[in-house]
């Protein structure tokens, strides 16, 4: 039987009076790649942010393997729940500055050779290394973006959006990473598309959000089953963003 | 300098607002305003000094610098109102400044503990120090604003919000600090010291004016350094929630 190493128990967001994230219940299988799709605005990057506690959940609980994610440090829970930003966010310096981030912030070193296979996990060659990072290519900073969060070993990995700013072969190589990640590392992976095709072909999976609720969630060979009209309506809309 | 020859300075007045009138520049209302409230706040002044002096009470002294205190945090808080208790940071920084600019020249023999030297040097102190609080508060926010997504980052990777605020710290202490530095760097090329100036037109030596310069301008640098660094770490970790994520205000 699958574990569970998530779960939501009617989790809210508000903000203002405004109600991002509705009433959410669900749970997140270990080793799995589960795909969070859904128009702008439905609260997926929200949600993603609360999951590692970027932001605050205003009623409701959130568990990271069964534990409270309020009574967890929360430098300890963002370095087991990784994110992987949407905007492939680089700090000055270069390609191995921005590896060796994450050790610094806890006081330690990443050496050369880890940063190099780590590189090479992300199927970035070993000349990038030392490549000032604001002169890569858009797909190139996403890759470095995952390496640098994998640095850190998370339990769950999250994933913002990451190829909807790139071109087809960069999209296409990051969703073999994806696949490669998971599969040699059985790393749990959380990642959020509005491509609900990308969302087949790659998710055991799928949370389909709209309008802050949560209405679908389960596999996602069985998506097309779903009987809640906005689900169909969303998926009838295809590549909504 | 008599009242008489005092007034004959206001042709300094007439030419700009002759030149607004005709020009049609829209600012005579503006500099008639800086002219009157220039003349009476330095005549208050002038006069609030000379009871000062003539009291030669340290009590009178110290509520006069609690005076200039108080008016400097009135006017740099309206820079931080997104930090919490800026107005509780800002006095403890100007307070520390004074306390360590006085006591230096005091406890050194330096300058002695008379209003006709406390008070005017406090004045340039606390004066330099507001300005360049503001500086620091008005970059501290912009930075943070603009560099929003490099502070989530340190923090989605488990940093702290002192590492992730650091670079925006820094460049904050840096930029507020540099016109103090600049300033100096010109000293004496491009401009004479106002109060050396004004020394030397009074009649005084003009190396003894130099010296007095130098002390001020000496100080003024340790109370950019501080003034900024002090307020940077009391400031940073009100941008901050308890569960260490960046406020929503600066969102």
């Amino acid at each position: 039987m699958t574990e569970t190493v998530l779960s939501l128990d009617h989790v809210s967001y508000t903000v203002d009076d405004l109600s991002i994230i509705k009433d959410m219940s669900g749970t997140i299988e270990q080793g799995k790649i589960t795909a969070f799709v859904g128009p702008s605005g439905a609260g997926k990057s929200t949600l993603f942010r609360l999951l590692n506690q970027l932001k605050t959940h205003t009623k409701g609980t959130i568990t990271f393997n069964k534990e409270d994610v309020l009574t967890i440090d929360p430098m300890m829970l963002r370095k087991k729940i990784g994110i992987v930003l949407q905007e492939g966010v680089m700090t000055p310096g270069t390609v191995y500055d921005n590896l060796a981030l994450p050790r610094q912030l806890h006081d330690q070193t990443l050496s050369e050779e880890e940063a190099l296979s780590f590189l090479d996990k992300v199927g970035l060659e070993a000349r990038f290394l030392k490549t000032k990072a604001k002169e890569l290519s858009g797909g190139q900073k996403q890759k470095v973006s995952i390496a640098r969060t994998l640095v850190n070993q998370p339990d769950i990995l999250l994933m913002d959006e990451i190829t909807s700013s790139l071109d087809q072969v960069s999209t296409q190589a990051i969703e073999t990473l994806i696949k490669k990640v998971n599969k040699d590392d059985h790393q749990t992976i959380l990642w959020i598309t509005h491509n609900i095709d990308q969302a087949k072909r790659l998710s055991d999976n799928t949370w389909v959000l709209i309008d802050g609720e949560c209405r679908y969630q389960g596999p996602t060979d069985k998506l097309n089953e779903a009987t809640d009209q906005t689900v169909i309506d969303f998926l009838e809309g295809g590549d909504e963003s | 300098m008599t009242y008489f020859t005092l007034s004959l300075t206001l042709l300094f007045v007439l030419i700009p607002l002759l030149l607004a009138y005709f020009l049609k520049l829209g600012i005579e209302k503006d500099i008639l305003v800086a002219t009157v409230r220039s003349v009476i706040q330095l005549l208050i002044v002038g006069y609030l000094l000379q009871f000062i002096f003539d009291q030669d009470s340290p009590i009178f002294m110290i509520l006069m610098v609690g005076l200039i205190i108080f008016a400097a945090t009135h006017n740099a808080r309206q820079k931080g109102v997104n930090y919490k208790g800026i107005t509780w940071k800002l006095i403890l920084t100007y307070v520390t400044i004074e306390v360590l600019t006085q006591a230096i020249l005091i406890g050194l023999n330096i300058t002695p503990a008379t209003p006709q030297y406390v008070i005017p040097i406090s004045g340039m102190v606390v004066g330099n120090a507001m300005v360049l609080s503001i500086l620091f508060l008005n970059r501290l926010t912009s930075e943070v604003e603009d560099k929003q997504s490099e502070i989530e980052l340190i923090l989605s990777l488990g940093g702290s919000t002192k590492q992730a605020i650091h670079r925006q710290l820094i460049t904050s202490i840096k930029a507020s600090t540099v016109p103090t530095i600049e300033k100096q760097k010109t000293m004496g090329l491009v401009q004479l010291p106002g109060m050396m100036s004004g020394q030397i037109i009074a009649g005084a030596d003009p190396i003894q004016a130099v010296q007095f310069q130098l002390l001020i301008l000496f100080i003024l640098l340790t109370t950019a350094i501080l003034t900024s660094i002090m307020l940077g770490f009391l400031s940073y970790p009100t941008l901050f929630t308890e569960q260490m994520q960046l406020k929503q205000t600066f969102k």
